[in-house]
């Protein structure tokens, strides 16, 4: 298999990512190494092949943002928006990720191990996320389809405005948002929180998780049900 | 009952200005409810606006151009600072960004049709791309917004320019809105919604707020395009001198400020009527901003908001905006609040359905029902048909041709080669908020209110 | 908007090379901020009885070739005054053993366009218009030393741009404060405590929260009440960053949208809106690294 490597302390992000944009074959599969990332923001945005892309280091803002097809593995901690507006494929954060992770997600899989920060998997469009740590406060904010799944404690105003994505905790939450409830598990819940933590590579008893989604009360104007907005 | 004297019969009818009927059927409507209304359109109430300023034209010292056989230069650039690729038009006059879900398929076919025939662009809305604008506009503005629906990287990759939106004119500050009567299967597949729910949209981006992170976005965009495509950022018009600043510091190819006589296909009328400033207002200060940082020229500014006539096309270029957006004309264009429709050449009444809606032709601001009698704000499948695009093609490319023979006739009559050589000294003011706002001397003096001393 | 910095340093050799090292961070946030950049230095203290002022000659009519000289031999005569003085380009740090208050009068009497940056007996301020890579160099931060400092790169969102404007903003002796976000409710703050004798000198919502911090600790609040307070009474995005002779201390509000990211070692504490700015610090690769949660005060003691 084809390997490369991009050393960011020599080489440019924008001929980089123009490489990975226009220089590849379609279904191309090769891996590609990118060292001294030193949290440069915008790694890999964009990609549209079957890659492997490993980044050695922290990386900035967005990076595997717009993913499509790619399996990106970050040895290090991600900024603001790692895999924002995701299709399909996986990111993998092997440290912590900042505010904004797997922001509006419409596929694909998001593993941070360490912490996510706030708003993690805010507006998701159908991706999964999976966080080894805590999240922040407001995390799946205005989530309206896909999973999320966090191991460790959730922040404030937990799936403030869910629509349709459904979030399973197995830590404590501080709060939830408006519009979100606790729900009983179903077997169909543990099939796909068991599947999930083992695309994950975590190991908890499904079991250990509670599930979290919308009671719909804002999903119509209406005065006399009193709602919040 | 008493009989009133014939000379009090007006008296007990004297409406109060603060408590007029508006006002009590707001208040009654509210108490009945207990909810905000919602409606489409701009600020309809009367604000300052091009309509207070006046050209000066054809005098002995500034010679006009013939009409037909001398020519007056339309075409506009877009998008010169960092695009390897930036936009030609044929004409500085585009069609402003409106989701499909806020208007029909057919609608944004008609729209692609007539931006491709006079050479100029449509925007898609909030709720992503068609295959029926990207295949019948030959050159598409692809907006990024709060709510990201639909926003996916093949269609960045498709598109010829992005525009980040931030804000527009008829909400700054509050985010997109559609309610379940128009998220029918396609808007709800295309938004992940679940079907016949209200939609509720965010009013911040969800992966950056601020011009610092800004500039972080705008980078991903361009990287992601490789360098291609411009960037536009769109900001509804409220501290316009600094937003305008920041755009631009922020690495924008193109500023898009959008007064508050913007329309939209639904929001709180409270925001349309309180929040925002002026078209007229907004200009002034935006192009104070390009100028103060020396970007006029690098980073180019299209205005929208109200922008009706070639005459409004004509002082906004005069102001210093290079291209003008249109939303709510290209819609009245199309029938929005006209009579009849038409259907195989025939004109049919649609009065039937502004009385469903409690309004009439002329008073229309209905969108957000999504039962427009005229098949043009609407997602159901009956009424849709009601506005085919060959029709509306026809339409909006009359409007837009229209448009563009007034604006030329206007500069050419300033006696200008090139429809941006149109110059605010072309301009003088009839009111003294126009003159303020546009720092324009009142007619027939050199008075600007605050300046000068006086 | 805005880029913060902030470093402190545990060993002697480290406390020689405080401007080296963060030199290239504070560089590092010249996108954030194009416009101005500012520093604060924490280094070792003068004798009780003692106290220095840096100050800004910009806006004088003379800039960059003020008289400082002049200005040693006016207080000598005036005030009986013995006055150090350590310039660079348009920037003094004035030291003597007298009350500051009576130098501070007679500095606003008889050269009132002179801009007073700091006062206190530890904290030297640097700030100015210009890029931060010119800023740097005209102040010649490479070279300082010290125990910690404070750094800003900005750029401006709703005041204009001017050396005044640029951050950090003092309070008080020996306190500083950058601030990245922007602050909602700035104007009510100002007139709040304008009546309570807090004199503001700019329209920046930095220099609002700055006072509020001056007053509540003029009113006998520690550091930690007085955030808090601010929490409660401050509207609007922040992360604030705060410098006084023996405390680095951090704050975000609870939205967070503005970023922080901390590295820490045994040998140093950084800070930055932006891991890249951290990229270069010896031995980052093995530091603790860490985004400090909302709301909660961060305290690192020099």
């Amino acid at each position: 298999m084809e390997r490369m490597t991009f050393d960011l302390a020599s080489s440019s992000l924008t001929e980089m990512n123009t490489f990975l944009h226009k220089g590849l074959e379609e279904g191309d599969k090769r891996h590609i190494s990118v060292l001294n990332p030193d949290g440069a923001h915008n790694i890999a945005v964009g990609l549209n092949h079957p890659v492997t892309v490993e980044i050695h280091g922290h990386a900035g803002y967005y990076a595997g943002g717009m993913n499509k097809h790619a399996r990106v593995v970050i040895h290090g901690s991600a900024g603001t928006g790692v895999a924002e507006n995701m299709m399909s494929g996986s990111v993998h954060v092997k440290g912590f990720a900042s505010n904004g992770a797997g922001a509006t997600a419409h596929g694909g899989l998001l593993v941070i191990d360490g912490d996510a920060g706030l708003r993690c998997g805010i507006s998701l469009k159908g991706g999964d996320i999976v966080v080894g740590g805590s999240v922040g406060s407001f995390s799946g904010f205005m989530a309206q389809a896909g999973h999320m799944v966090i191991c460790g404690d959730a922040g404030d105003a937990l799936g403030d405005s869910l629509y349709e994505a459904v979030i399973y905790l197995r830590g404590n939450v501080k709060s939830l948002g408006a519009d979100a409830q606790f729900e009983d598990m179903t077997d169909a819940d543990y099939a796909t929180l068991a599947e999930l933590l083992s695309k994950a590579g975590m190991d908890h008893d499904p079991k250990s998780f509670k599930r979290i989604a919308s009671a719909r009360t804002l999903y119509h104007w209406n005065a006399d049900a009193n709602q919040e907005y | 009952m008493d009989i009133k004297p014939v000379s009090f019969k007006r008296v007990s009818r004297e409406e109060s200005a603060s408590f007029d009927r508006s006002t009590i059927d707001y208040i009654q409507n509210a108490a009945a409810h207990g909810l905000y209304e919602i409606r489409g359109m701009g600020a309809k109430r009367k604000l300052p606006h091009f309509d207070d300023l006046l050209f000066l034209a054809g005098s002995l010292s500034r010679y006009p151009l013939e009409g037909y056989r001398e020519k007056c230069v339309t075409k506009t650039i877009l998008g010169t600072r960092f695009a390897k690729k930036p936009i030609e038009l044929d004409i500085p006059i585009t069609i402003a960004g409106m989701s499909f879900g806020a208007l029909s398929a057919n609608v944004k076919e008609s729209l692609g049709r007539a931006a491709t025939a006079m050479g100029t662009t449509t925007t898609t809305g909030d709720g992503g791309m068609t295959p029926e604008e990207r295949n019948s506009s030959k050159t598409l503005v692809y907006q990024c917004l709060p709510s990201r629906y639909g926003f996916n990287p093949d269609d960045v990759r498709r598109a010829d320019a992005i525009e980040v939106v931030i804000g527009q004119g008829a909400k700054p500050g509050g985010g997109g809105m559609l309610l379940g009567q128009k998220v029918n299967p396609r808007v709800a597949k295309m938004r992940t919604l679940p079907q016949g729910v209200d939609q509720r949209s965010a009013c911040r981006h969800p992966d950056w707020t601020g011009p610092d992170d800004l500039a972080i976005k705008i980078q991903e965009l361009r990287e992601l395009t490789d360098w291609e495509k411009p960037i536009y950022v769109k900001v509804g018009a409220t501290r316009t001198f600094n937003d305008v600043k920041l755009a631009v510091h922020a690495g924008a190819d193109v500023v898009v400020v959008d007064g508050m006589q913007g329309g939209t296909a639904a929001t709180q009328t409270c925001y349309i009527e309180h929040i925002g400033i002026p078209t007229l207002a907004a200009v002034r200060q935006a192009v104070d901003a390009l100028e103060d940082l020396n970007m006029k020229g690098q980073v180019q500014l299209i205005v929208s908001g109200g922008i009706r006539s070639g005459a409004d096309v004509a002082k906004a270029l005069a102001m210093g905006a290079d291209a003008v957006a249109i939303g709510q004309g290209i819609l009245f264009a199309l029938g929005c609040n006209s009579e009849t429709y038409i259907q195989d050449g025939k004109h049919i009444s649609a009065l039937e359905g502004y009385d469903a809606l409690g309004t009439q032709p002329g008073f229309c601001h209905h969108c957000h029902t999504g039962k427009c009698p005229v098949g043009v704000t609407t997602q159901d499948s009956v009424l849709e048909q009601r506005l085919q695009p060959d029709v509306g093609a026809r339409r909006v490319k009359n409007y837009l041709k229209t448009l563009n023979m007034e604006l030329t006739t206007i500069a050419r009559a300033c006696g200008k080669q090139n429809v941006h050589h149109l110059e605010r000294e072309d301009l003088v003011a009839l009111t003294l908020e126009a003159a303020a706002m546009a720092r324009i001397p009142l007619a027939g003096t050199s008075w600007i209110p605050g300046h000068n001393g006086y | 908007m805005c880029g913060i910095v902030g470093l402190l340093v545990k060993t002697p050799a480290l406390k020689e090379r405080l401007g080296e090292l963060m030199v290239p961070m504070l560089i590092g946030m010249t996108e954030r901020g194009p416009d101005s950049a500012g520093l604060a230095v924490f280094g070792d203290s003068l004798a009780e009885n003692s106290r220095k002022l840096s100050l800004y000659s910009g806006l004088t009519d003379d800039g960059a070739d003020f008289n400082w000289h002049g200005l040693t031999h006016a207080l000598k005569e005036h005030l009986d005054v013995d006055a150090h003085i350590d310039v660079k380009h348009n920037h003094a740090v004035l030291s003597f053993a007298v009350s500051p208050e009576l130098v501070k009068r007679w500095l606003r009497e008889n050269h009132p366009k002179l801009h007073i940056l700091s006062t206190g007996r530890t904290i030297d301020l640097y700030k100015d218009i210009g890029t931060p890579a010119q800023v740097a160099d005209r102040y010649d931060f490479k070279s300082m030393k010290g125990s910690h400092l404070v750094g800003h790169t900005r750029m401006a969102t709703e005041s204009a741009v001017t050396p005044d404007r640029a951050h950090p903003f003092t309070a008080g002796e020996d306190f500083c404060l950058v601030h990245n976000g922007s602050l909602s409710n700035p104007n009510s703050i100002r007139r709040k405590l304008t009546p309570a004798g807090i004199h503001f000198e700019t329209d920046n919502d930095t220099e609002a929260a700055c006072r509020f911090l001056e007053w509540r600790l003029r009113e006998g609040d520690d550091l930690e009440v007085a955030l808090q307070k601010g929490f409660d009474e401050l509207d609007g995005f922040f992360t604030f960053l705060m410098g006084t002779p023996d405390k680095l201390a951090l704050i975000r509000d609870p939205f967070a949208c503005k970023p922080a990211v901390v590295a820490e070692t045994d040998d140093y504490v950084a800070i930055a809106s932006e891991f890249r700015s951290l990229a270069h610090l010896p031995g980052v690769k093995h530091a603790n690294v860490f985004e400090p949660a909302p709301e909660e005060m961060y305290v690192w003691n020099a």
